[in-house]
């Protein structure tokens, strides 16, 4: 078969071909038009999967029900490629009788409101197609539902908050939804040691004000914590706004209850700071994306809360001004610096062009990069004093061009608004292309400039991020999704980042949008091994199908 | 001409408030403390005034216990060119004592215009320009959202927020304005700022050095947490909100 018949074949038969939607989209678009695309997108494809000893899953015989072969989605950009499994049972009204007997009626969702919401993912970018949405109450009832999933191969999506960016989060066709947001309990909390115990379902930012009265802190803070849930947190593995001084939640998590797929309820949840006692399992689940169980019970160790926090707003005349501010940074303030941010003058932009009530902390000027730094410490005037001679040194040194340091606890939000509110700001002001990078710190910035020049007047590249943790945000801003401008920036960017040794997803994961993309990041011993605990653990392949992993190494033996 | 601003140190307008278990008071220990956001916007307005040249000075004045001292510092960070320090240590400080303590200030150092918040946020008072005012026998603005000054006729215009529309009033210089929270936003202090307020001067006096008692006929009897809201429930039919209405609520 050359690729003209398969790609004919392809289209008549791989149905679902998940779009970014995208609100601006017309849904009345016509469908021709897309044909074309699905042929160029195949053709990487068949480049992509050559070395794939089953070839590409959309060629095998389908076996779809015609509910779900002839379905085909609107396009905007970026197409992703997915077919659905065909072993994956469809829902009936006996699955959903025995769903009603383990949950009862109302915690079992058909409303097409909820389904809705429950479907459609935060940027409103990916749209799934899930008939039921679960809300069980307990880890027990959990596992019952995984349990009886699996019996009947209906695939599942766990979810928390829903404030994913990877497409993670929500169905890819009809995966039945599984929400943990009634799992909302703290079961205990340590005063002595720090250490809390909670559900999975408790959003971040309620735990934190619950630990506030306590003297103790979450050590994550995100610009989601208002409705993202901790077990979403540490199946995403989270990093965050205060990673440089609190590290990753592989070294906070301290145990975890994880249900699996085959009715076991995994008891990992320990409360100790030192334990050897053969693998640590529950690094597996931390980052998996809910790809392996679903985390059911958490618990994490919290540091105590700082009575003092200075913020300071600066502005630097070029990115080696702000690189050599992090070194400085870390050189003078290293035990009390809790976050070293950045952002590039078209970040600002798009914050003060689109956010309400944000305004420039500093005069209107020709600075190029705005740094963030925070301080947290126990003693407010021997931190304020710290700082404040940093600072002045730093702009003495020419390192800064200018800056604000927060008076108040209300000018400090304000800079956080401008710096947490970037993400909201891209999504007011159209289609965003978004990219989540792991890079060395001095050439993070050489890949905004890179992709600049490649894209031109066409769309407008914004770079912003956690410095101190050698993360970039790189976020392509259009009017509308434009193929035009998907295909100069994938796959250029994952071979740009793999080239300087980075990693293609720093702290979102991979999810649906970045499944196929694993290779760029890891060795394919890596990839291969992580398919075999992917199987091992989910023999059936139902949770959270389509995501993480590629496709092709699970659905084709 | 110089201008007089009054600035207090209270508990940060974002942190909770906790009362102390005995209600004698709200507990400030290990709390974030700040400049009052009404005087803030007092001494922006002051700033804005020297800035346009209306003014030669501004200095800012406190009273309060040694850590006013940080208040005052970021006022000279947001530019006020000098600074005055009333150490009163712990004693209770009521609106009338700093009344006093700002006319002494007033009568020394001789402002063409002194300007306050219209309340601290701690004690939502809202007496203490207006009894300034009353002993420097000054004409005043209270709850101003614009000021405008001329210098040539030395008087002042402001405007004012009232029920239903604005009430603009003018005023002979000297007067008292305290400030509403529209009238403008205050600045950050930027590095620069802060770099030349670490050499300006905080003047330290006592009420004794101004001849002023420290007293007040009034007495805090109790300070008590307002009640909690209770939990919302969700209703599943307009019927049932209808029910809750007519017979919990009773509003229908």
């Amino acid at each position: 078969m050359d690729r003209r018949r398969l790609s004919q074949l392809f289209f008549k038969f791989s149905s679902h071909r998940i779009r970014f939607l995208s609100p601006k989209y017309e849904p009345s678009t016509p469908i021709s038009g897309t044909i074309g695309r699905f042929r160029e997108s195949l053709n990487q494809s068949c480049k992509a999967y050559s070395g794939s000893r089953q070839g590409f899953p959309a060629f095998r015989a389908p076996n779809l029900s015609v509910n779900h072969a002839m379905q085909l989605r609107r396009i905007c950009s970026g197409t992703i490629e997915v077919q659905r499994n065909p072993s994956f049972s469809e829902i009936t009204s006996d699955d959903i009788q025995h769903f009603v007997e383990i949950l009862g009626e109302k915690n079992v969702v058909q409303d097409e409101d909820r389904l809705l919401a429950a479907n459609t993912d935060w940027m409103r970018k990916y749209k799934g197609s899930s008939k039921i949405l679960l809300l069980p109450n307990t880890a027990e009832e959990v596992t019952q539902i995984l349990q009886y999933c699996n019996r009947r191969c209906l695939a599942v999506v766990p979810q928390g908050g829903n404030t994913g960016l990877v497409g993670g989060s929500v169905p890819v066709f009809d995966e039945v939804i599984i929400n943990l947001g009634s799992m909302n309990k703290i079961i205990s909390f340590d005063n002595v040691s720090g250490i809390l115990v909670c559900e999975a379902g408790c959003i971040l930012e309620n735990l934190d004000a619950f630990l506030a009265n306590q003297g103790f802190m979450m050590p994550l803070d995100l610009g989601a914590k208002g409705s993202c849930h901790i077990g979403g947190n540490v199946s995403t593995n989270a990093g965050g706004l205060h990673f440089i001084r609190h590290g990753s939640l592989h070294g906070n998590i301290l145990g975890l209850e994880v249900a699996l797929p085959d009715g076991t309820l995994l008891d990992m949840l320990g409360s100790l700071r030192k334990d050897n006692t053969g693998y640590d399992l529950k690094h597996l689940f931390i980052g998996s994306e809910g790809s392996l169980g679903i985390v059911t019970k958490v618990s994490i160790l919290t540091p105590s809360r700082p009575s003092s926090t200075n913020i300071a707003f600066l502005a630097c005349k070029d990115y080696l001004s702000c690189q050599n501010l992090l070194v400085e940074a870390k050189r003078s303030l290293g035990e009390i610096l809790s976050a070293f941010e950045f952002l590039d003058s078209d970040a600002m932009d798009m914050a003060l062009t689109h956010l309400e009530g944000v305004r420039n902390p500093l005069p209107p000027s020709l600075y190029n990069f705005y740094v963030l730094i925070e301080t947290a410490g126990s003693d407010e005037s021997y931190n304020k004093a710290k700082l404040e001679a940093f600072l002045l040194s730093s702009m003495e040194d020419g390192i800064i061009s200018d800056g604000v340091v927060a008076q108040d606890i209300n000018q400090a939000n304000s800079f956080w608004r401008i710096r947490e509110g970037i993400t909201e700001a891209l999504i007011k002001a159209g289609a965003v292309y978004k990219y989540d990078l792991s890079l060395p710190v001095k050439n993070i910035y050489d890949i905004v400039e890179e992709m600049r020049s490649r894209l031109g007047e066409s769309a407008k590249v914004v770079g912003y991020g956690h410095l101190g943790d050698g993360n970039l945000h790189l976020n392509v801003s259009t009017p509308i999704y434009d193929d035009a401008v998907f295909t100069k920036i994938e796959p250029f960017i994952y071979e740009w980042t793999s080239k300087h040794q980075g990693s293609i997803s720093a702290e979102h994961g991979l999810g649906l949008m970045k499944a196929n993309k694993i290779h760029y990041s890891k060795s394919s011993e890596s990839v291969q091994l992580m398919a075999s605990i992917k199987k091992l653990l989910d023999p059936n392949r139902i949770l959270n199908p389509y995501k993480v992993l590629p496709s092709s190494m699970l659905f084709n033996d | 001409m110089k201008i007089m601003v009054a600035v207090k140190r209270v508990v940060d307008y974002a942190v909770k408030i906790r009362v102390k278990p005995d209600k004698s008071g709200v507990d400030t220990t290990n709390v974030k403390m700040s400049m009052n956001p009404f005087c803030e916007i007092a001494l922006e307005e002051a700033l804005r005034i020297k800035e346009s040249g209306a003014a030669s000075e501004v200095i800012a004045v406190s009273a309060g216990p040694a850590q006013s001292a940080e208040t005052l510092r970021t006022g000279l960070a947001m530019g006020a060119d000098r600074a005055i320090h009333v150490e009163t240590g712990g004693a209770a400080l009521h609106p009338i004592s700093v009344a006093r303590i700002l006319q002494a200030l007033v009568e020394s150092e001789k402002p063409g215009l002194l300007i306050l918040g219209k309340q601290a946020i701690d004690d939502d008072c809202n007496q203490t320009g207006q009894m300034v005012a009353g002993l420097l026998k000054w004409p005043q603005g209270t709850f101003a959202s614009k000021v405008i000054l001329d210098k040539e006729r030395q008087v002042a215009t402001v405007e004012r927020e009232v029920d239903g529309g604005l009430e603009t009033l003018c005023l002979n210089l000297p007067a008292v304005i305290t400030t509403d929270l529209r009238l403008n936003q205050p600045r950050y202090a930027t590095l620069p700022n802060i770099m030349k307020a670490k050499s300006k001067v905080i003047k330290k006096v006592t009420p004794e050095d101004l001849n002023v008692e420290i007293k007040s006929d009034l007495q805090v009897v109790q300070i008590s947490e307002p009640p909690k809201r209770k939990a919302g429930v969700i209703l599943s039919s307009v019927d049932e909100l209808i029910d809750k209405l007519k017979n919990e609520a009773r509003v229908l």
